[in-house]
């Protein structure tokens, strides 16, 4: 996994709430047995008449709105539990997502590739979309050392949570298989614990 | 103070804490199916590992394969590439591969309770967010990323924020007609699509308690639908009853150590939740959804509400092609899904048989049923309801994911409306465009007979006159 540390970017508003992971990537483009190449069907349905060509009134396919950061709206990643969608967004050049709301798995998802949820209160979103609505270029900044999201143009600024550990992982490009295979030993000695313990060999 | 239920399992399976709220929880049962499992796989090959515990390890075919001439090879290429990985897959790693032509292959969360794999006190993932299903025994049950599949099959674990706790008590009586799926419905419609955000929940109360086992699945398979990680119910005889005799369950005084082990697994009486819900069950009506998330639902006699302004909702019944304010009741209908992990079980078929035995479908309706499982299947066609659905010109497929995601070759049209048994009411979930209408299969039943939504508490009456 990439290191995460600072963005400066431009960003992409999608100001609709409760985006569902079957938006973000549609079921029927999940047959890939690899990680790569989900950009391309990233919000399929939205993007694309079914011909193939592009539909004009959605953001994705506007010269105006570019960059590494997308800003949606509230519950942002329910649904489906399918990583795709992160890989997706991911796949697409997406860095990171702001919300003002996540769905769990979705939000786990994200951070087990690189791709960071910044929550932030519904009214700094609203401020967020009306900085990219008065200025497409309007520039953001995102510090995960200091948990901060800044609209860099009026230096307005919100702080973000994120789970000490996670952060840890991101900073240095940590996956979490290596940190749990680091304590096969622990693991291996709770299961003879628990066998024990129990009534019946499971 | 007491402990929840949750607590006691969750407590059980800590191997060990990271940083402050990370923590290690075991998990005794992982279910792999074909879609969320190849990158994970590729995982473990990069790194040259195994499969840590492939005893606990079980896999099925079921989101991408078809429901018609399953023993034919799968026709569509990247369909059939998929499934053929999971069987390489299965076969390198050494885990156990109920696939297309077992006797056991079914949508997983329908093989694993009907095996008896699932049982109380347990912990289960699967790279699947309706893993939830399996809480219904009285387990900490969740779906996971491929990440964590990944994890899950190299160390048995893993990494998890502890969840708050709510627990949503229903007590009272059902009205005719109205079922488990109508009282879930009912309770995401009241709390929303993100009610449950962060949350495990557990489900209580006199009208939880008198469920079936199948009804119980049904409540706690759709608890993702307002964002909790997972629900569950504690065990009790009606759970005990289910589980013995069944294919993995322990046996003989095996059993009964086990079943005296799951007693102990009930939420104590001082133990106290982060939220509490209070629903009656007479309250409830048959339910369904008019837009485009699962909270999105409302009583058949009811009216769709207004948007007031708010673009998501007014998108949403755009999309439906839905009119504030209008009656579902009446609404002219399609396409008829029976099937999924909500509602797939033998019970929904016998429940779908016995209303619509000895009647056709209306001219205008497609339907299609389809079993959750092989087993549930060869039921079926041993109690004869496979005769009904064909005389009531019903489609009875083999057993699959089928219309529940628009992934394999069983899809809704665009623009037309389906009534679906299933959980996701998402634009495209069904296939591009389709308008799915969620509700229980004795809903279903009763608007394929008619052809549009009626309420099938007053088609009950009408039958019994
Ligand atoms: S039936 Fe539908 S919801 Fe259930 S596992 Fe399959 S695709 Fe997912």
């Amino acid at each position: 996994m990439e290191p995460f540390k600072q963005l400066n970017s431009t960003a992409v508003p999608l100001p609709i709430e409760e985006v569902d992971t079957d938006q973000i990537i549609p079921a029927r483009f999940l047959k890939a047995t690899t990680r790569e190449g989900f950009g391309d069907n990233l919000f399929r349905d939205w993007r694309y008449h079914s011909d193939g060509s592009p539909k004009e009134g959605f953001v994705l396919n506007s010269p105006v709105y570019k960059g590494q950061i997308l800003v949606a709206g509230s519950n942002f990643g329910c649904g489906s539990s399918r990583e795709h969608a992160a890989w997706a967004l991911y796949d697409y050049g997406f860095r990171a997502v702001v919300s003002s709301f996540f769905a769990d798995i979705f939000r786990g998802n994200a951070l087990n590739n690189g791709l960071l949820p910044v929550q932030v209160s519904p009214g700094f979103l609203d401020e967020v979309l009306q900085a990219i609505e008065q200025d497409p270029a309007a520039e953001f900044r995102i510090d995960l050392e200091q948990q901060q999201f800044i609209i860099v143009g009026t230096g307005a600024a919100a702080s973000f949570e994120i789970d000490a550990y996670k952060k840890h992982c991101l900073l240095n490009g940590l996956d979490d298989i290596d940190y749990l295979l680091s304590i096969r030993d622990k693991i291996e000695d709770f299961e003879r614990k628990r066998q024990a313990a129990l009534p019946t060999a499971h | 103070m007491g402990k929840t239920l949750f607590d006691k399992i969750w407590d059980s399976h800590l191997v060990t804490q990271v940083g402050d709220d990370t923590q290690v929880l075991y998990i005794d049962r992982h279910f792999i199916h074909e879609v969320t499992s190849p990158q994970a796989f590729a995982g473990l090959e990069q790194r040259g590992i195994p499969v840590f515990r492939t005893q606990q390890t079980i896999a099925t075919a079921d989101h991408n394969v078809p429901t018609r001439n399953q023993h034919l090879p799968i026709q569509e290429e990247l369909s059939r590439f998929q499934v053929d990985k999971l069987t390489e897959n299965c076969g390198k790693f050494g885990v156990e591969l109920y696939g297309l032509g077992h006797e056991y292959q079914g949508i997983v969360h329908v093989i694993g309770p009907e095996l008896g794999i699932t049982q109380p006190g347990m912990t289960i993932v699967c790279g699947d967010s309706h893993t939830s299903t399996h809480g219904a025994f009285g387990c900490i049950a969740f779906g996971i990323g491929t990440s964590q599949v990944e994890q899950t099959l190299a160390t048995q674990c893993v990494l998890q924020r502890k969840p708050k706790r709510m627990r949503i008590n229903v007590d009272g009586e059902l009205q005719a007609g109205v079922t488990a799926k109508d009282i879930i419905l009912y309770i995401i419609s009241k709390l929303t699509a993100s009610g449950g955000t962060g949350h495990f929940v557990e489900y209580a109360g006199s009208a939880i308690r008198s469920l079936s086992m199948e009804g119980r699945m049904t409540i706690c398979n759709m608890s993702i639908e307002m964002g909790a990680r997972g629900g569950m119910i504690a065990p009790d005889q009606t759970t005990v009853d289910y589980i013995r005799g069944r294919k993995f369950a322990p046996k003989g005084a095996a059993f009964e150590a086990a079943a005296a082990q799951w007693a102990t697994l009930y939420s104590d009486e001082d133990a106290v939740f982060d939220q509490e819900h209070h629903f009656r069950a007479e309250d409830i009506e048959p339910m369904v959804t008019f837009g485009t998330n699962p909270g999105m639902g409302i009583g058949i006699s009811q009216q769709v509400p207004e948007a007031n302004g708010n673009t998501t909702f007014r998108k949403s019944l755009q999309y439906m092609g839905l009119q504030e304010g209008q009656l579902m009741k009446g609404q002219k209908i399609n396409h008829v899904f029976i099937g999924s992990c909500t509602n797939s079980r033998i019970e929904d078929l016998r429940a779908v048989a016995a209303f619509v035995a000895g009647r056709k479908k209306a001219p205008h309706v497609q339907v299609m049923v389809v079993p959750g499982s092989k087993q549930v299947e060869k039921q079926a066609v041993e109690e004869g309801l496979d005769r009904v659905f064909r005389e009531a010109g019903f489609d009875f497929r083999e057993p699959g994911c089928s219309a529940c995601l628009g992934m394999n070759e069983d899809k809704v049209p665009a623009g037309e409306y389906c009534v679906s048994t299933s959980n996701r009411n998402f634009e495209g979930r069904q296939g591009p465009g389709a308008r799915t209408i969620l509700a229980s299969p004795l809903m279903a039943a009763a608007t394929a007979i008619y052809g549009e939504l009626v309420d099938v508490r007053e088609a009950l009456r009408t039958q019994a006159n």
